[in-house]
């Protein structure tokens, strides 16, 4: 009795260690991955920070009669250098609008260029020729150079001086683009799967539908591109690098997602609702639109949504429709060309200047930000519309 | 077949075993109570209401037993046929059982004037074993036919006991020193008419068991009639 | 002649290649209640959701045979279905009531139906059927509440005022008690009882003693056969078929 009792022991120990063992094997998986994520986050808001603050310098302006047509004569040379080319650029429609300014001197806070800005983040490749960094010293000591919150990024455009360079039009091309998918996506996409799920019948037709759409799901998103490309701007004729063009594109690729999520939820329903609507008289449609529609909301609501966030962080087939372009300002209706964050973020990356480097890590910032608030949005909204039943 | 569940089918084989039991301890008291009666045997006499102590303590336990089986079991069709015939059978075995005691009281009651002319007392004595014997048979192998004849032949007992009762008469109007055993002698044949009644409500409740059919009171013409038609 | 009864006649229903009733001709009586008994898998489910079409609703389900209500095959091509649910309803196994209010379980029917206007008919109807089921007392003080929040017998009994509101002639009934505990099934027992004067019920059932005290007439069933058909009292006592008497005494099923 003994002996067998010891040998149970010993059999139990060894159970509860390789117990042990593997919640510490799943640990350290967890470990390993949360690890990637912090690196990536630190190292993200890390160079992302500094884009959030701007360089301004105060300089004296003189408001003379040559600014109309040269801009430079507005500013001593020791500063014309050292000052943003967006701001000198803007000061004969300034003068224009204000013609009492003609003849005065007044010291402004102005936006500093690229160069300086870069200098005083002590960042290598600032660009700030030597000759001109003993005086931006002096005047950092004099506090006449300050970094200020940088408005610019959210006001403004795209630029080729990076100081001005924002994600404005994009951030506008991205909602225009995707207002678009959803009316085009969601839709459609939901009476597919309705029709799918409870009007037709179970035949090979619709089997081979079935495995048709999954196989969509997942194709490549680029060849999306390709395909839209081919029919919305080769044939149809739609506008290259137009919301329109991008939002139809990122239609076609979310639609399978869309169709299978909202199949998966109106599977989800059960038949015992179906039987009770049938079992009094319900017809087909009054049985889905009064009974499953209602109750699969939720999930075609998340799906929706998941599927839309999806399409939000494409790039690929909105590369291939165009938008890569350089466009500085926010399109003012669907048929405008226009850029959205992703490609923006992909055109900062390449950019040499040193300034868009940290412009790149806050444009992903933003971009995450959006995606993460969309996935919370779904998390909540199903928490709110779910029902039990 | 059996029973999905096997103690049902235990507990109904050990009620009929009872029963059989309980028959057989009656066949024999009606028996000897009829040997104590013409052989004037005291001893016998006694000993037989002794024993009929025995047959009641069988009642009751058949009837725990049935209940036990009634509530636990919730028997329906030819189970529950069953079980209904065993309560009634059960009751008229305890009544003969009664019966057959009474006659062996009679006989120590004619101690002091035992009669000297039994009668056809054991004739009629025998035949009326042989029907209980007959219709317990019945019971055992559930045979309808076995039954019926059991209650086709009860007519005959009937005859044979007006007969005595005749003959008794003329007994006690010939010598008034003969009433008393007569009356005793009469009482005894009355007391096998009555167990013969038994049997034949035995038989009865074979029918019912086999049938569905209750063909109590009932004219037993019209009941060969019925259970003709439900052999076709 | 036109009777109020269902008559079944060599009914025979195919699933794909597999035969789930073999020929069934039977006749269910007008105010009575009939129970369909038999072990799992004998097709009296099957067949009782003939009788309103809910297997039109199973893919691959050919059916042979006719079924008259009223003299009518509710197979004929111009028999609407969902017409023939108002006079046919059906309570099912597990009690299935709307996510909706209490009142909006009962109205919604005779609403797509135009059996009744929405207001102060509406409300009646709805009292009626509620009191009808045995339920009224109960949730009179909660209409507006769900219909979900009720306890598994009540819920029963909703499904059940529910099937009433459009008025049908026969009501089917799934095995409605299996989910439920001994005293609500005493009630529904009960309900069935006082429901029969106005309704032809068919109830299917797993429990012989329920098929016992609740029906005056009782089908057996085996393997997609009718085996036996007659009054509850002789099934259970003197059945006539071996079969018969061998399920019902548990000797198998």
């Amino acid at each position: 009795m003994n002996r067998s009792s010891m040998q149970q022991n010993k059999r139990l120990q060894r159970r509860h260690r390789a117990d042990r063992r593997f919640k510490y094997y799943g640990m350290a998986a967890i470990a390993f991955a949360l690890s990637f994520l912090a690196f990536f986050f630190v190292d993200i808001i890390g160079k992302a920070l500094p884009a959030f603050e701007q360089a301004y310098i105060q300089v004296p302006i003189n408001y003379n009669g040559e600014v109309k047509d040269n801009y430079n004569k507005a500013i001593p040379r020791s500063y014309r250098y050292l000052v943003s080319r967006s701001y000198l650029r803007s000061l004969p429609q300034k003068l224009e609008k204000y013609p009492e300014l003609l003849g005065t001197t007044e010291q402004t806070w102005v936006l500093a260029s690229y160069r300086v800005d870069q200098y005083i983040k002590g960042h290598k490749g600032h660009g700030l020729k030597s000759k001109y960094r003993p005086h931006v010293e002096e005047m950092l000591q004099n506090k006449k150079i300050e970094l200020r919150f940088n408005k610019q990024f959210f006001t403004h455009g795209d630029s080729k001086m990076a100081e001005t360079a924002g994600v404005l039009a994009a951030a506008i091309g991205s909602i225009l683009t995707l207002l678009i998918t959803m009316a085009v996506s969601v839709p459609i996409g939901v009476m597919t799967a309705i029709y799918l799920e409870e009007f037709a019948g179970d035949n090979r037709f619709t089997q081979a539908i079935e495995v048709n759409i999954n196989n969509l799901a997942a194709i490549p998103s680029i060849l999306y591109g390709l395909l839209g490309l081919a029919i919305f701007i080769n044939i149809v004729g739609v506008p290259r690098s137009s919301a329109l063009a991008g939002g139809l594109t990122l239609a076609l690729m979310t639609l399978p997602v869309i169709i299978i999520t909202t199949r998966a939820a109106l599977r989800s329903i059960p038949d015992s609702i179906r039987d009770a609507a049938y079992g009094l008289g319900a017809s087909n449609l009054q049985t889905v639109w009064h009974h499953v529609l209602p109750l699969a909301f939720p999930g075609i609501l998340t799906g929706s949504i998941i599927g839309l966030a999806q399409a939000m962080g494409e790039t690929a087939p909105l590369l291939i429709v165009g938008m890569m372009a350089y466009i500085p300002e926010a399109p003012s209706g669907i048929f405008d060309a226009t850029t959205v964050l992703p490609a923006q973020i992909y055109t900062w990356s390449s950019e040499s200047i040193r300034a868009f480097e940290e412009r790149t890590a806050a444009g992903i910032i933003v971009l995450l930000t959006v995606l993460l608030s969309l996935n919370a949005l779904a998390v909540w909204l199903r928490n709110r519309t779910q029902k039990t039943w | 077949m059996q029973h999905t569940m096997k103690r049902f089918d235990e507990e109904m084989i050990e009620l009929k075993e009872h029963v059989l039991s309980m028959g057989g301890l009656v066949e024999r008291a009606i028996g000897h109570a009829v040997k104590a009666m013409l052989n004037q045997d005291e001893k016998l006499a006694l000993k037989t209401i002794e024993r009929d102590r025995a047959i009641n303590a069988l009642e009751v336990q058949c009837d725990e037993m049935t209940r036990d089986i009634l509530v636990r079991r919730q028997p329906a069709a030819g189970d529950l046929r069953f079980l209904l015939a065993i309560m009634k059978v059960v009751t008229d075995l305890e009544r003969i059982g009664d019966l057959a005691a009474s006659i062996a009281k009679g006989m120590i009651q004619s101690e002091e004037s035992p009669p000297r002319n039994f009668s056809n007392l054991d004739t009629m004595g025998e035949k009326v074993q042989k029907q209980v014997q007959r219709a317990l048979d019945a019971f055992s192998r559930s045979d309808a036919d076995l039954a019926m004849s059991v209650i086709q032949k009860d007519v005959k007992i009937d005859k044979l006991y007006k007969r005595m009762y005749r003959e008794l008469l003329t007994y006690m109007m010939e010598d008034a020193r003969n009433i008393t055993s007569s009356i005793i002698l009469s009482d005894a044949a009355k007391h096998l008419e009555r167990i013969s009644a038994h049997a034949t409500n035995i038989a009865e409740m074979v029918i019912y068991m086999e049938y569905g059919h209750d063909i109590r009171h009932v004219d037993h013409e019209a009941a060969t009639k019925i259970l003709e038609g439900k052999e076709d | 002649m036109t009777s109020k009864n269902i008559s079944i006649r060599d009914l025979k229903l195919w699933y794909k290649d597999s035969q789930a009733l073999h020929g069934v001709d039977l006749e269910i009586s007008h105010n009575k209640v009939t129970a369909f008994i038999g072990p799992s898998g004998c097709g009296k489910s099957t067949l009782l959701r003939c009788l309103n079409r809910m297997n039109d609703r199973i893919p691959n389900c050919r059916i042979e045979g006719d079924i008259l209500l009223d003299g009518k095959n509710i197979y004929d091509t111009d028999i609407d279905v969902v017409q023939l649910r108002t006079r046919v309803g059906m309570v099912f196994q597990k009690p299935n009531p709307f996510p909706k209010t209490i009142y909006e379980n009962i109205a919604y029917a005779p609403r797509i139906h135009g059996l009744v206007s929405d207001g102060a008919k509406m409300d009646e109807l709805v009292e009626y059927s509620l009191t009808r089921a045995g339920l009224w007392n109960e949730v009179k003080d909660k209409l507006q509440e769900p219909g979900t929040a009720l306890s598994g017998g009540q819920q029963q009994r909703l499904c059940i005022a529910r099937t009433i509101a459009v008025k049908p002639e026969i009501i089917l009934m799934d095995e409605p008690c299996s989910a439920l505990d001994p005293i609500a099934t005493a009630k529904i027992e009960e309900l069935i009882d006082e429901l029969k004067k106005e309704f032809t019920i068919i109830i299917v059932t797993h429990s012989m003693q329920q098929a016992a005290r609740v029906s005056d007439n009782t089908a057996f069933f085996y393997m997609g056969k009718l085996i036996e058909f007659g009054e509850t009292r002789d099934i259970f006592t003197k059945p006539s078929q071996k079969q018969t008497e061998d399920y019902i005494t548990g000797r198998f099923g």
